[in-house]
């Protein structure tokens, strides 16, 4: 089988593994990272969700050999050492979560958002995020840790 | 055979819970119910237990359960057990305890930690709750019908209450003083010369009081800091880091990824089958027959899927193979119980509702990890009823039940999904024919399609008047069989009451009926079919459909008498607790506020779980899909313990709302169900959901007791949402989801 090298969260690895295997069984199954979720398998839910470089992916719907020697962050990787990103801050400020299983995958989206849209609208928040699916309707809380995290990144 | 003595009995003990309709005089109330019931509704349901006592009158239909639910089956059936909880003081200072129960988060962990650090006066930071593995000890630990605070609020304060009087013995013991000179702050005893010892010093000698030197009575309610407080989730920063961990999270070593093949019909046996090609395939490493399909484990879940499907199977046609929706729904119109013809004079209103059936779409598929051995078997599995997930897994694999364990991780939500254990008994049935421990997924389109499913329903309503007074208010409900078969029947056994299995429904549907309004002569018939599509419990059960109806139509009938909508269930609720929150909605959200063409406001209320609760939400349906602008609810739980995770279930419950009566179904076709992800399950989305949702948690009254609060908010959330859409369309749905049938 062909060989890869993944850099995860700033760790590299190195896998033995068909071309075709989506990134996300390599990050859960094979290298137990955990924090991106299995909620759909075909990429419409958004559990998975995490980043390739610097765009948001569904990991599992990204064959190993599309990765390249992209970066992978998953939500674990986004914090440094003990400081919470800007975001993983306001979700904790605004009580965003319920069950919680998504969060990771609403959080990834939410980061992507912000760095291309510093101070979305109520329209930009819908378009970025209406792809990440919650089950417990955690959404008006997501969209009230985006403004707040928006102004703590980027100013009122 | 009677069981009402004993509903009698629990009326009056000092612990019964007060009724949902607060300032209303109990007595006179219970009068007019016996008017009704005399007046021709039947109690007796094909021979059950329910008996009316003729000197005392019966129990009418719409009071049962204000004397008796679930909730209330289950604190009695845990009565005998109620001590047989672990409130730990650990030797490193912090308290843990023991949760019986499943987190799906709805936020219990959260509340209990708060209620033990009021009581226990420890360090909020420092109070662990844990979700306790089954115990056999503990058998009707149910997580359901929004009774986890109610039925644990009792003997977690007695718990906490017991150790706090034994850490302060401990202490007056070893330092030779009074011990009503000491009192107790953030897991510490403190003496009046200023010395202190922690709880965790404190702990092993505490262990040793055999009679506590103060009180072991739980403080009032009054006193509580935390409980009536806004708290974070504790599990808040292991949700953003991803460090929470989830079922098929958990690193079992040796546990491989495992699915299942499944019939392609709702219950379909296999004929024959063929792996030789599947069990050849990359990072396979076994294949397995088991009764529900054939199981495949491998080195990751792709692999094991892409194995799967080099499966060679001949499958039998499934027993519901040719039924579709139209024939569910022509035989429940057949089925249903008459409507009572109009009598002249009477003005009325008749119309018939009808519900698909609804898969849970939890986030979090079902899945679970079994580690079986020659005559044990370890499980991880979030479930609902482990007690009696242990005795399936156990009858599956031919063990003691004695020697299941079952550890309960946290749920990615649940919904009523997890009171059944399918998973965790496959998981048995592989790991032991495998003879390994196995990590089994249900996969999306396995969780949509071979699940279980809020029934499918129909719900007739009539109402009649005459002059100015309401005078009747008929519901007849035909359903496909809701299944309850996931411990209720021992819990019930447990407390006396004897209830054939196929009449659980009967005894749900009484307990769950809530009509709190002087509506005249008022009766709630069910009949359930079983279709053999497999149903369960969906978050509160009857109620989102039953009671929804009832909500939507008295909209209706208040048009129809050119009457607002608000002040005519104010002019004729019953329920003290779902006047105020009417009240508190309607002066939030300005009712009556003149809205623009294609927009409007619309309200409903609930009363169940000893609770009540009002939603005003305010529609645009100019779009190119309705969508909610913004919404108002107001709640009364009786004693609220986490206002923040309260406003979190409100906010949540009304997507919930805004999804299954919007947008949201599941369609049953030639013996399939056809949805099988979120792409087709259409869910709602960020962009379908209002902006902002006030919620107004009302605190805690003198004497109250608490109420349930998972599953309240969906029933009157769904009805406002279509009151307020038939205000701003002047149409009136009658089939949901609407934008199917719009």
């Amino acid at each position: 089988m062909p060989q890869y090298s993944l850099t995860v969260n700033g760790t590299e690895h190195l896998v033995d593994l068909p071309a075709d295997l989506p990134l996300l069984y390599v990050l859960r199954d094979v290298l137990g990272i955990t924090g991106p979720k299995y909620g759909c398998g075909v990429g419409i839910c958004g559990a998975c969700t995490s980043h390739l470089g610097d765009t948001a992916v569904r990991p599992c719907i990204v064959p190993l050999s599309d990765v390249g020697d992209r970066p992978i962050t998953t939500i674990e990787g986004l914090a440094t050492d003990d400081s919470l990103h800007p975001v993983q801050q306001a979700w904790i400020d605004e009580d965003v979560a319920q069950c919680g299983f998504c969060q990771p995958g609403q959080i990834m989206t939410a980061v992507q958002l912000l760095s291309r849209i510093p101070h979305p609208t109520d329209a930009d928040i819908d378009a970025a995020m209406s792809d990440n699916v919650c089950r417990c309707g955690t959404y008006v809380r997501i969209r009230a840790a985006i403004r707040r995290a928006a102004a703590m990144i980027n100013g009122a | 055979m009677t069981q009402r003595a004993d509903f009698m009995d629990d009326e009056e003990q000092p612990a019964a819970p007060s009724t949902s309709d607060g300032g209303s005089d109990h007595g006179v109330s219970r009068r007019r119910f016996l008017q009704y019931a005399v007046q021709g509704s039947t109690l007796v349901l094909g021979g059950a237990f329910i008996e009316a006592k003729e000197a005392e009158a019966s129990i009418s239909i719409p009071e049962l359960g204000e004397i008796l639910d679930f909730a209330d089956v289950v604190r009695l059936a845990e009565l005998p057990y109620a001590s047989n909880l672990v409130l730990e003081v650990t030797a490193d200072d912090r308290i843990r305890f023991e949760l019986p129960r499943l987190e799906k988060g709805q936020g219990i962990a959260t509340a209990f930690a708060m209620l033990i650090a009021d009581e226990l006066d420890a360090d909020y930071d420092r109070t662990d709750v844990v979700l306790s593995d089954r115990r056999a000890d503990r058998p009707f630990s149910i997580t359901g019908n929004s009774a986890a605070v109610r039925v644990l609020w009792g003997p977690v304060r007695d718990l906490a209450a017991q150790a706090r009087a034994r850490l302060v013995t401990a202490a007056a013991l070893r330092w030779q003083v009074s011990p009503s000179s000491l009192r107790t702050s953030q897991s510490r005893v403190i003496a009046g010369d200023g010395r202190t010892a922690s709880y965790g010093s404190l702990s092993a000698d505490a262990a040793r009081v055999l009679v506590p030197l103060v009180s072991t009575k739980p403080r009032p309610v009054s006193q509580y800091r935390f409980v009536g407080s806004a708290q974070a989730r504790k599990n808040a920063r292991a949700i953003v880091t991803g460090a929470q961990e989830y079922t098929l999270d958990i690193d079992v070593p040796g546990a491989l990824p495992t699915v299942v093949a499944r019939s392609p019909d709702i219950g379909g046996t296999i004929v024959s089958w063929n792996g030789s090609i599947a069990q050849t395939m990359p990072g396979v490493v076994g294949v397995v027959r088991i009764p529900s399909g054939i199981a495949v484990t491998a080195q990751t879940f792709k692999q094991a899927m892409d194995a799967r499907d080099a499966l060679q199977i001949t499958w039998s046609p499934g027993p519901v193979r040719g039924l579709s929706d139209n024939q569910v729904r022509e035989t429940l119109r057949q089925i249903n119980l008459p409507l009572t013809p109009v009598l002249p004079l009477f003005g009325s209103r008749t119309a018939t509702f009808e519900f698909p059936y609804l898969t849970h779409a939890m986030m979090e598929v079902m899945g679970a990890i079994a580690d079986v051995r020659d005559d044990s078997a370890e499980i991880w599995y979030a479930s609902q009823s482990p007690n009696f997930i242990a005795t399936q897994v156990a009858q599956a694999i031919g063990i003691s039940a004695s020697k299941v364990r079952i550890h309960v991780p946290y749920a990615g939500g649940s919904f009523g999904r997890r009171l059944f254990g399918e998973a965790a008994i496959e998981a048995a049935q592989i790991s032991k024919a495998l003879r390994r421990p196995v990590k089994l997924m249900w996969t999306r389109n396995d969780d949509v399609r071979h699940g279980r499913f809020r029934p499918m329903a129909r719900c007739e309503l009539r109402a009649t008047w005459l002059g100015g007074a309401m005078t009747s208010f008929e519901h007849r409900i035909a359903a496909a069989q809701t299944d309850f078969g996931h411990g209720l029947g021992e819990a019930l056994t447990a407390i006396g009451a004897s209830v054939l299995p196929s009449l659980f429904g009967q005894l749900g549907f009484l307990t769950m009926l809530s009509l709190p309004y002087r509506f005249g002569t008022t009766s709630h018939k069910l009949v359930e079919r079983n279709f053999g599509v497999p149903t369960g419990s969906w978050r509160s059960v009857y109620s989102s459909m039953m009671t929804t109806a009832n909500e939507i139509f008295i909209d209706e009938i208040a048009r129809a008498r050119r009457s607002d909508e608000v002040d005519f269930r104010l002019r004729h609720l019953d329920s003290a607790a779902a006047e105020r929150c009417l009240r508190h909605v309607a002066a939030a959200g300005s009712w009556g506020r003149r809205m623009p063409a294609g927009q409007a406001q619309g309200v409903a209320v609930h009363a169940e779980y000893r609770s009540a609760v009002a939603y005003l939400v305010e529609i645009d349906t100019t779009g190119e899909e309705p969508r909610l602008l913004r919404a108002f609810c107001a709640v009364d739980v009786g004693v609220p313990i986490n206002t923040r995770g309260l406003e979190a279930q409100m906010q949540g419950s009304l997507i919930d709302a805004w999804s299954i009566m919007f947008r949201a179904g599941c369609h049953l076709e030639n013996g399939r169900i056809r949805e099988g992800s979120f792409g087709d399950f259409l869910w709602a989305r960020m962009r379908h959901t209002p902006p902002t949702t006030h919620v107004h948690v009302f605190p805690a009254e003198s004497g109250a007791e608490p109420g349930g609060a998972g599953e309240l908010g969906i029933t009157a959330a769904a009805a406002a949402c279509v009151n307020a859409y038939a205000r701003a369309t002047g149409k009136q749905p009658r089939r949901f989801p609407i934008q199917e049938f719009a």
